[in-house]
């Protein structure tokens, strides 16, 4: 590895409103290295590697880029000194295609030649080893594709210091490894790679040299090789965090809480996005579905709360048939939801935490006398779910536009589980939430499995599957790719599943 | 005889469609950046009322077509100001102008209604095109503006499917986000194609004046700016497409003309519905037709953009 600095920022000072986000802050990353930016959500990194970018401007501190000090108004300078980043939210013209994507904005390429892009493009997918069609439409392409075309898009301006904005969240193992090894030829050849991250495994299996950020300030930087992920959990975190499994308590199959048999779906465009599915839900048991989304996961918790009607196939609950049953009679039934959506579908971000929390039990005698609310009973209710679930906010007259996204699902699932449920089908209930709102949804998970409810969980995160799992299901092209216990089942079986390679095994459910 | 009269309305639908192409091809310009602009029956007008003083007053075609295109221009200019800069809601914004644009054109036109005008577009013939049998007939013995239209609407396709400009410009509309992130300055693309499209509605209004109806009278459009707009949707925003489907509203407006002068025994006012009819009719078909693959236009249309969101 060489020693060349490219990128050094010292003393980066950055204040919003309400928050000091970034606290003099010292980076420096070198030519050749993969280098991990670490923390927490809200600890600063983003805001630190929007200065890098251009996107922010520093309130004080220094920027010197291979030895030049430099002063960056916007994206395009900071493309112009070769820094280029690939957003969490890709920035790709859906319509348009992976070549025209590639040169937007280039004001050397007038006219769009086909054959000349064409070239172009295919001698850079080579050169990295990339494979790109130059003519798919995005809209064609999955999410690990797309990121391939942010890449080459940085690449084809001539940028060799690259920053990625949390790259996994939305790939599969597979893909993973194949963008490591994407990056890890462009550090080789020279490059810069920054990524930043709040997942450990991550950090430890990929990066050369880690940097901390906790709370807006530096907390360190390290070798991979001299520190472990019960170190950077610690450092990120400035706890003990347990890194390993949630859910101790085994569970012995009991009682059948929920049986779903060759259970159908249709998604919105009219295709059978769950195919023929079945399965048992125990109480007392939490059973994880893994998958890349969009295998239809959604249309299976949606067609299971009722809200989607089903094209073929049973749901049962507790031995009876709910299949026609509307979303108020499962619920009556002891059915709760915590949807994908947070703020678009389970909450009301314009009413008030207490108006939010009582939007499950508006109807229940103690608290409506003939169409009139008692007020007072609802705010003592959200009273009680704000002290009991240590929610974060001001009180029960609060906006819910307000809260941060581990309150606001807090808040969701005080309101789902106070009626004592006894299915839980919870959807991503961690998506984009950091490690110490993380350990507090998990908590409250275990809890309502060790009561008896019966917990389905869809997650892509794998770190979450085998922390809280009792049985293990992969879902993939709207089919379970078999059940299989805990203890019984590994990583790299899970990820041949996602990728519909091969099946986990196990329990049979067609 | 009925040869004739075929001809004589194809030829007539170019002529009555033309006003129609140009407005809705300025149109697609404007939505493809993103920006959607109800206010072309306004345009229209104040093109045509603009057009007709200068004409009156300096019996200058040329200056007359000038004059509606920048007087145009500045409303659109207007409309980019409050839906870009200001981000008032887009619909509520182009319903206004086209209010205000019509009280002020009424206002300032109302000295020169019911004069006819000194002098109309002449037709001219294309050498050589115009000796195709029929299709010169039709195609190539029309006045210069018919022409423009023509080499505009050649010019747009290449530029919006085959250059970095055209690139630039549908980003702008789909994902104004990602063309931000690639240096493309969004809001002032936008402009631009604003007040381009508000341009060419102005010389669709003047077209009005100076060829179809040549005389001022309050709201002489009658609607064609809101036929325009429906091109822009049935014409998926492509350029030739909206070239095809001007002409099917102008040969049905056409045709009710030939259908009045052979005294065919139907009420005129029935006649007159019938382009709005089709209008009806088309756009049923053209989003059923789309359905699947959603005839909803530029993402980002109607879509302010803030840089500091981003």
């Amino acid at each position: 590895m060489s020693t060349q600095a490219t990128v050094e920022m010292k003393g980066i000072c950055k204040e919003f409103p309400s928050t000091l986000a970034n606290d003099q802050v010292d980076f420096t990353a070198y030519a050749g290295e993969i280098h991990a930016l670490l923390g927490e959500n809200g600890a600063g990194k983003s805001t630190l590697m929007n200065i890098l970018t251009g996107v922010l401007e520093q309130d004080k501190g220094e920027i010197w880029i291979r030895k030049k000090r430099v002063f960056m108004k916007s994206p395009k300078d900071a493309l112009s000194l070769g820094i280029g980043m690939i957003y969490q939210h890709f920035k790709l013209v859906k319509p348009f295609t992976v070549a025209e994507n590639i040169v937007l904005g280039m004001e050397n390429v007038r006219v769009l030649n086909k054959r000349a892009l064409e070239a172009q493009v295919r001698e850079l997918s080579q050169e990295y080893k990339i494979d790109l069609n130059p003519f798919s439409f995005i809209w064609q392409l999955s999410i690990g594709e797309q990121q391939r075309v942010e890449i080459l898009k940085v690449l084809y301006r001539r940028a060799d210091i690259l920053i990625l904005d949390e790259p996994t969240a939305v790939l599969t193992p597979e893909e993973v490894k194949e963008l490591f090894q994407t990056l890890r030829s462009m550090a080789k050849k020279g490059g810069t790679i920054i990524f930043i991250t709040h997942k450990m495994h991550e950090v430890m299996e990929f990066a050369d040299r880690i940097t901390v950020l906790r709370d807006g300030r530096l907390i360190g930087t390290m070798k991979r090789e001299e520190t472990s992920e019960q170190e950077l959990a610690r450092l990120m975190v400035g706890r003990e965090i347990s890194t390993g499994r949630r859910n101790r308590e085994n569970t012995v199959k009991s009682q059948e809480q929920l049986r779903v048999k060759d259970l159908t779906v249709l998604n919105d465009k009219r295709v059978k996005a769950v195919d023929g599915l079945s399965f048992q839900l125990f109480a007392g048991e939490i059973l994880g579905v893994a998958g890349v989304s969009g295998n239809g996961q959604k249309e299976l918790m949606e067609a299971l709360a009722g809200l989607r009607p089903r094209a073929g196939g049973q749901i049962f609950m507790g031995g009876q048939d709910i299949s026609r049953a509307s979303p108020r009679e499962r619920m009556d039934q002891g059915m709760a939801f915590i949807p994908e959506d947070r703020y678009g579908f389970a909450l009301v971000p314009s009413m008030t935490v207490m108006e939010n929390a009582s939007l499950k039990c508006y109807r229940d005698s103690r608290f409506n006398r003939g169409g009139v609310l008692d007020y007072r009973g609802l705010e003592q209710q959200a009273r009680e779910f704000i002290k009991e679930f240590e929610i974060k906010v001001g009180g029960p007259k609060s906006l819910v536009q307000s809260m941060s996204g581990g309150n606001a699902q807090k808040l969701i699932l005080a309101r789902e589980t106070a009626r004592e449920p006894s299915v839980i089908l919870a959807s991503y209930p961690v998506r984009g939430l950091d490690i110490k709102a993380t350990e507090s949804i998990h908590q409250i998970l275990v809890k309502e499995k060790a009561r008896g409810a019966g917990v389905l969980l869809i997650s892509e995160d794998l770190d979450e599957i085998f922390q809280l799992s009792d049985r293990v299901a992969v879902m993939y092209e709207g089919k379970l790719m078999g059940i299989l216990p805990i203890g019984q089942v590994t990583l790299d079986q899970i990820g041949m599943a996602m990728a519909g390679a091969a099946r986990l095994g196990g329990e049979d459910d067609g | 005889m009925i040869q004739v009269m075929i001809l004589a309305t194809l030829t007539a639908a170019v002529a009555q469609g033309t006003p129609l192409l140009l407005t809705a091809l300025g149109e697609i310009m404007t939505q493809r950046s993103g920006v959607l602009n109800l206010g072309l029956e306004g345009m229209m007008l104040m093109g045509a009322a603009s057009s007709f003083m200068v004409l009156v007053n300096t019996n200058s075609l040329f200056l007359a077509v000038v004059a509606g295109a920048v007087c145009s221009g500045l409303l659109a200019l207007v409309h980019g100001f409050l839906s870009i800069t200001c981000r008032v809601h887009q619909i509520i914004c182009g319903l206004a102008l086209n209010m205000f644009a019509g009280g002020l054109s009424g206002y300032l036109g109302k000295d020169y209604n019911g004069i006819p005008a000194p002098k109309v577009l002449p037709s001219f013939r294309i050498p050589l095109l115009a000796d195709i049998p029929y299709v010169g007939e039709i195609f190539f013995y029309q006045n210069g503006l018919v022409y423009l239209s023509y080499g505009l609407v050649i010019g747009l396709t290449y530029l919006i499917f085959h250059t970095q400009i055209g690139l630039k410009l549908r980003a702008c509309g789909e994902n104004p986000a990602a063309a931000y992130s690639m240096g493309i300055s969004v809001n002032r693309t936008r402009y631009i194609y604003v007040v381009m499209g508000g341009m060419l509605a102005g010389i669709g209004g003047s077209f009005l004046i100076l060829s179809t109806v040549p005389s001022w009278v309050e709201n002489m459009t009658g609607g064609r700016g809101w036929i325009a707009l429906a091109i822009v949707t049935c014409a998926m925003w492509k350029p030739a497409a909206a070239m095809a489907a001007a002409y099917v509203f102008g040969g049905v407006e056409a045709l009710g003309y030939q259908l009045q002068a052979v005294s065919v025994n139907v009420s005129p006012v029935l006649l007159k519905m019938l382009p709005y009819l089709a209008t009806i009719l088309v756009l049923a078909a053209v989003s059923i037709g789309n359905q699947d693959k959603g005839a909803a236009g530029p993402e980002a249309m109607t879509t302010p953009f803030i840089p500091e969101d981003n």
